[in-house]
């Protein structure tokens, strides 16, 4: 066990360089001088020098790129341009939103996903089941704004019963706020409903067709005790580690439902960092998501082992 | 390809009416690209003030846009820019994960470096991956099609890599090796022919999922130039007018769904009738 998690640390930590290389490079790609970038169009001579030498923009790439790592590693991430203010702090501001909205369409996910799939699997192969599964496609087929939309016309606009945009912070107005995340996460849960239901059921009639289910099943256990004791449980674990995933996955995904919604998270400040060619927080927001995506994947994969013994030795 | 395979690949839609149902759908979206100009009862970009914003009727069947446009033509104009994009992230994500799949199983020194950097690549989440391509390329069509087609070119370069992998310790293959075949041969004669299944496969799933792709870009102002019909961007211009024209909302969200949803169908159907060894290689996601 121990090997391998520092194994499976080791190539994280590969990834991750290699990774932020890329990230680096990234403010170095896009149109323009990054000092432009850095200053905007209104810096006189002097002070695009000052910066260039202070930025260590004039010192050989490889050192500018340690320097960087070096400031990340400390927290420091670059300033907004538009914010005037660190990114890290700017990026801070969305988080309560992204983390919420995230948690809360997760609620959905296991909520509508894990039991229909669950159903789908123990019906398999009827037409409930058909139904189901083809249901679950449609849901993976529909654009989340297209659904966000109708759900601000039908919720908001006419019944009047959820706000219709932007998110105000609970600590500041209390629990109730959370009311404006339930459409956007509704719309974001759909199609990650949909995704989990078809694992959950692959993942069931998989673990079904073990000896031991059938051994279960020829000792004359009922069932529904087969179902619950030997499938379900086993099943789970693959359940929950694309729960892992998902959530990981959302962060980003959130992106357009963001937008649509108005909520301060930090999708949105993705869009309108790219509107507003404000580079140092995408870059950063870019390292923050990316580094969250393979923390999570190593905890899965870590937290897998350490549940299933049986993993090690396929 | 003779008479008797393309009624083996015809046999899992005839199997499963739905997946011929969606089979049909594709079919009629690419008729409606082709004849956009014939089908459409109005020109998609002709203004007129006087009509803007009517609900559907007997002369706009879908009614008309902020501008008085006919929302039909306009749908109907949109499919080419759906298949565009569709088959120009296809084309990408095939043409450059095959190669690179191909020669990572086959040259495994080569190959530990190549899935290096597509494990690499696979830590960026789709999306964002796109929004940073098209930061650095600026928006268009093709940087559009260039910021999907990448996030899908590793899955494609996994899948193709851990297909070869398999293929290669074959009883046939080795014997064919042993008996002095050279690489060429090996990828052209027995590597490549086993391929186009799980490949097909894999294109239906992309193609369906670039539609969705392409529709967030559009839908951010990212994608297709706005004044391009494209369903994407029927639903970001309508969306000032969601409360006064709920109609313009149904039918370009309603094209994504459909297509996306058929070519879902059609890899489904695909997919159950691969051999079962193959099967596994395909995730949940495209």
């Amino acid at each position: 066990m121990w090997s391998y998690a520092f194994k499976r640390a080791g190539t994280t930590a590969v990834t991750l360089l290699a990774a932020s290389v890329i990230i680096f490079a990234f403010i170095h790609v896009v149109p323009g001088d990054p000092i432009y970038v850095l200053l905007g169009d209104t810096a006189t001579p002097d002070q695009i020098d000052a910066l260039r030498h202070q930025l260590g923009l004039d010192q050989p790439i490889i050192l500018q790129y340690l320097t960087w790592t070096g400031h990340v590693l400390e927290g420091d991430l670059g300033r907004s341009i538009f914010f005037q203010a660190p990114v890290l702090s700017v990026i801070a501001d969305g988080a309560e939103t992204s983390i919420l909205l995230a948690t809360m369409t997760m609620v959905w996910v296991a909520i509508i996903g894990v039991p229909i799939g669950m159903i789908a699997a123990v019906r398999h192969g009827t037409w409930l089941d058909q139904g189901l599964s083809g249901g679950a496609m449609l849901m993976a087929s529909i654009p989340t704004f297209w659904v966000g939309l109708y759900l601000i016309l039908i919720f908001a606009a006419w019944l009047g019963w959820f706000p219709s945009s932007g998110y105000p912070s609970i600590f500041e107005g209390g629990l109730a706020n959370l009311r404006y995340l339930v459409l956007p996460s509704l719309a974001l849960a759909a199609p990650n409903a949909a995704l989990i239901l078809r694992l959950t059921r692959a993942s069931m009639l998989d673990v079904s067709r073990e000896d031991y289910v059938r051994t279960a099943r020829a000792k004359g256990i009922r069932p529904w005790q087969v179902v619950r004791r030997h499938i379900w449980r086993n099943a789970l674990l693959a359940v929950v580690s694309a729960f892992g995933f998902t959530f990981a996955a959302l962060l980003s995904e959130a992106v357009v439902t963001e937008t649509v919604f108005a909520l301060p998270g930090i999708g949105r400040l993705v869009v309108q960092s790219i509107l507003r060619r404000d580079y140092p927080v995408i870059q950063g927001v870019i390292l923050v998501i990316v580094v969250v995506y393979l923390l999570v994947n190593l905890i899965v994969d870590l937290s897998y082992r350490l549940l299933d013994p049986r993993v090690e030795l396929q | 390809m003779s008479s008797n395979s393309a009624t083996l690949w015809l046999r899992p839609f005839i199997a499963r009416p739905i997946a011929l149902a969606g089979l049909a759908v594709l079919l009629a979206t690419v008729l409606a690209a082709a004849f956009a100009s014939w089908l459409a009862p109005f020109d998609p970009y002709a203004i007129d003030p006087a009509i803007r914003l009517t609900p559907p009727n007997a002369v706009h069947w879908f009614g008309t846009d902020q501008f008085g446009r006919d929302t039909l033509s306009r749908v109907i104009h949109s499919a080419r820019m759906a298949l565009l994009i569709g088959s120009g992230v296809v084309v990408f994500a095939l043409s450059t994960g095959v190669p690179i799949g191909v020669l990572s199983a086959l040259f495994p020194r080569l190959g530990h470096v190549l899935m290096r950097i597509v494990d690499v690549l696979m830590a960026f989440p789709t999306l964002l991956l796109a929004l940073g391509m098209i930061v650095i390329l600026g928006p268009s069509v093709a940087n559009a099609i260039l910021a999907i087609g990448l996030g899908y070119m590793t899955t494609t370069t996994r899948i193709v890599y851990g297909l070869t992998l398999r293929l290669r310790t074959e009883t046939y293959v080795e014997a064919s090796r042993s008996m002095g075949a050279g690489t060429l041969w090996l990828v052209s004669k027995h590597i490549l022919p086993n391929l186009v299944s799980p490949l097909l496969v894999q294109a239906s799933f992309v193609f369906a999922f670039s539609q969705l792709g392409a529709a967030s870009l559009d839908f951010l102002g990212l994608g297709a130039p706005p004044d391009i019909p494209s369903w994407g961007n029927m639903l970001a211009e309508s969306r000032t007018f969601i409360t006064r024209a709920p109609w313009l909302l149904i039918f370009p969200g309603l094209m994504i769904v459909v297509t996306a949803f058929s070519l879902n169908l059609v890899g489904d159907a695909l997919r159950d009738r691969l051999d079962p060894r193959f099967r596994q290689v395909f995730g949940e996601k495209g």
